[in-house]
């Protein structure tokens, strides 16, 4: 359970992993939404290329991201087909009900590239930025929102201990398994409610350690006198230098030629 | 035949990422039925890792554990079986705690390996009797008892196993000075009555010292000495290489000899010292 990799946090130097994690986000909001304004095949291959360009210079393996693409690739297969066989239109290809257009042929590619390339934006993401680096950005961005009286600070503290805590818990699984299977505990077999039965020695000690560790933080954050976000100064300033300038402009260029080619040729969809 | 030897064993976390580490690297040796054998080593050095796989808990990237003369792995899906004939009390062992009522809990681990009801019962009775642990407490919650009859009640549930081999993952971190000597006093006798084999993984030398045969000392992933209690302790200056040290009384007998006085070197209890010191200054007609 150590190995597990879920979008997380993948500790190598690259220009992306020095990127300020506030472009990152904004950036991948912005592609986000171009993903889905792609009309035409030289629009969607441009979005595409952009998005193997990023995955590229992240300088995480690609193993990781093929990875984090098996997670949803039954989703993607699923859908493709559907969309497959629902096309509007005079079929090229047909059997019985089942009937293939190609505005089908067409659905099915655009939503399986722009599925893919959702995901492998989002991957790098997460790969390159650390939870904290992500929820000190979220924080950041969301600051306007105080106006309205909403806790920003909190929002984004509760995150970060949550974030904090995920691979302390596994890890702390971890042991309380090991130490449940030292004494003949079998998880592994039998059927779902043996299995679920099994649990138990794992999960009242996990319980009784979480809580016992949120009262912990919670005394000893009382300790250092924590207040929440009122006055608060930050250890590590986040600052825009030059690279998140020129990245900037990469992502306003590439919005800006998807555009364009969206204008220039005609829509397939 | 070794009743447990471990042939170039070796584990190595998170395989082929970033966060790869070797815990424990080529480490072999035999231990002997009823002997009483302490590791020690900084922290980082791979005991945990080690006493892990020598129950079957993690399987070693390379290399084999032997148990009478068998693989451990031959058979994967008896593992579980392995694991009462070694049985593993890990660090803080409070922390498993989960029964209603104590009692239960030490039943866990004998229920597991599918005795009767009668034989249970007496397991129970004769593990808590081991650890000292009041019949009393039995019926109680395990979440009611103090830290040190938890830590008690933990290492019960794995002794009511009645394991060929018993491993125990520093049993006396954070308990008070008193809770450690109950602790260690009741171990050894377990180990003297029963005359099976104890490993215990230990960060304090003055308990490896009173208690231990043998020493095992780890560094950096490797296996560096195994040896008499007293041959490793006599070797300070080593030890030190390692960011260990010796047992107090037996670093005092080192200065002691430094300045000309002759002693045993490796003195492993203040009771030793204090017969040769006698001796030595009646020799001299100090006394």
């Amino acid at each position: 359970m150590r190995d597990i990799t879920l979008g997380q946090f993948f500790p190598t130097d690259s220009v992306i992993h020095r990127l300020d994690p506030r472009v990152k986000i904004v950036s991948l909001m912005a592609y986000i939404i171009l993903i889905f304004c792609t009309f035409n095949y030289y629009a969607l291959a441009l979005m595409a290329a952009a998005a193997i360009f990023i995955v590229l210079i992240s300088r995480v393996p690609i193993k990781m991201y093929l990875k984090s693409l098996k997670v949803i690739i039954v989703i993607v297969i699923i859908t493709s087909i559907l969309n497959l066989f629902y096309g509007q239109g005079t079929p090229i290809f047909q059997w019985g009900i089942i009937k293939v257009t190609w505005a089908g042929i067409n659905n099915a590619i655009f939503v399986c590239v722009r599925i893919v390339c959702l995901l492998l934006l989002s991957s790098a993401l997460t790969f390159t930025t650390s939870p904290t680096d992500l929820t000190d950005a979220l924080e950041r961005l969301l600051k306007p929102l105080t106006i309205f009286h909403v806790k920003v600070h909190e929002i984004a503290m509760m995150m970060t201990i949550a974030l904090r805590f995920v691979p302390t818990l596994l890890e702390e699984t971890d042991k309380i398994m090991a130490a449940q299977k030292a004494r003949g505990a079998d998880m592994e077999s039998g059927n779902i409610v043996v299995r679920i039965r099994a649990m138990v020695p794992v999960l009242i000690p996990l319980f009784i350690s979480a809580f016992r560790r949120a009262y912990e933080l919670a005394v000893a954050m009382e300790c250092r006198c924590y207040q929440g976000g009122e006055g608060r100064t930050r250890m590590k300033q986040l600052h825009m230098t030059g690279r998140d300038y020129a990245s900037i402009i990469f992502t306003l260029s590439v919005i800006a030629c998807v555009v364009l080619l969206d204008v220039l040729f005609a829509p397939v969809l | 035949m070794s009743l447990l030897s471990a042939r170039d064993l070796t584990y190595i976390y998170s395989q082929k990422t970033p966060f790869e580490h070797k815990a424990v690297d080529s480490v072999s040796f035999d231990i002997e039925r009823g002997d009483f054998i302490g590791i020690i080593g900084h922290t980082g050095s791979g005991k945990s890792t080690l006493v892990q796989m020598l129950n079957g808990l993690i399987r070693p990237s390379s290399g084999t554990v032997m148990l009478n003369g068998c693989d451990i792995w031959e058979n994967p899906k008896e593992i579980r079986s392995i694991r009462f004939k070694v049985g593993l009390v890990f660090q803080y062992p409070e922390y498993q705690l989960f029964e209603e009522t104590v009692e239960k809990d030490i039943a866990f681990g004998p229920t597991n390996m599918g005795l009767k009801e009668l034989d249970i019962r007496q397991r129970v009775l004769d593990a808590a009797s081991f650890v000292d642990l009041n019949s009393e407490l039995l019926p109680k919650s395990p979440f009611d008892l103090s830290g040190g009859e938890k830590r008690r009640a933990a290492i019960a549930g794995v002794i009511a196993m009645d394991p060929d081999i018993l491993i125990l993952d520093e049993p006396c971190a954070g308990l008070d000075p008193l809770g450690r000597d109950v602790l260690l006093t009741q171990i050894y006798r377990y180990h003297k009555q029963r005359n099976n084999t104890v490993i215990l993984v230990s960060h304090s030398m003055e308990d490896v010292a009173t208690v231990c045969d043998k020493v095992m000392v780890m560094n950096r992933s490797h296996l560096e000495m195994f040896d008499t209690t007293q041959q490793v302790f006599s070797q300070g200056e080593r030890l030190a290489s390692m960011s260990l040290r010796v047992p107090q009384i037996t670093s005092i007998v080192d200065t002691l000899i430094s300045s000309g006085i002759p002693l045993d070197k490796g003195t492993l209890t203040v009771e030793k010292a204090v017969e040769d010191i006698t001796e030595y200054m009646k020799r001299e007609g100090r006394l």
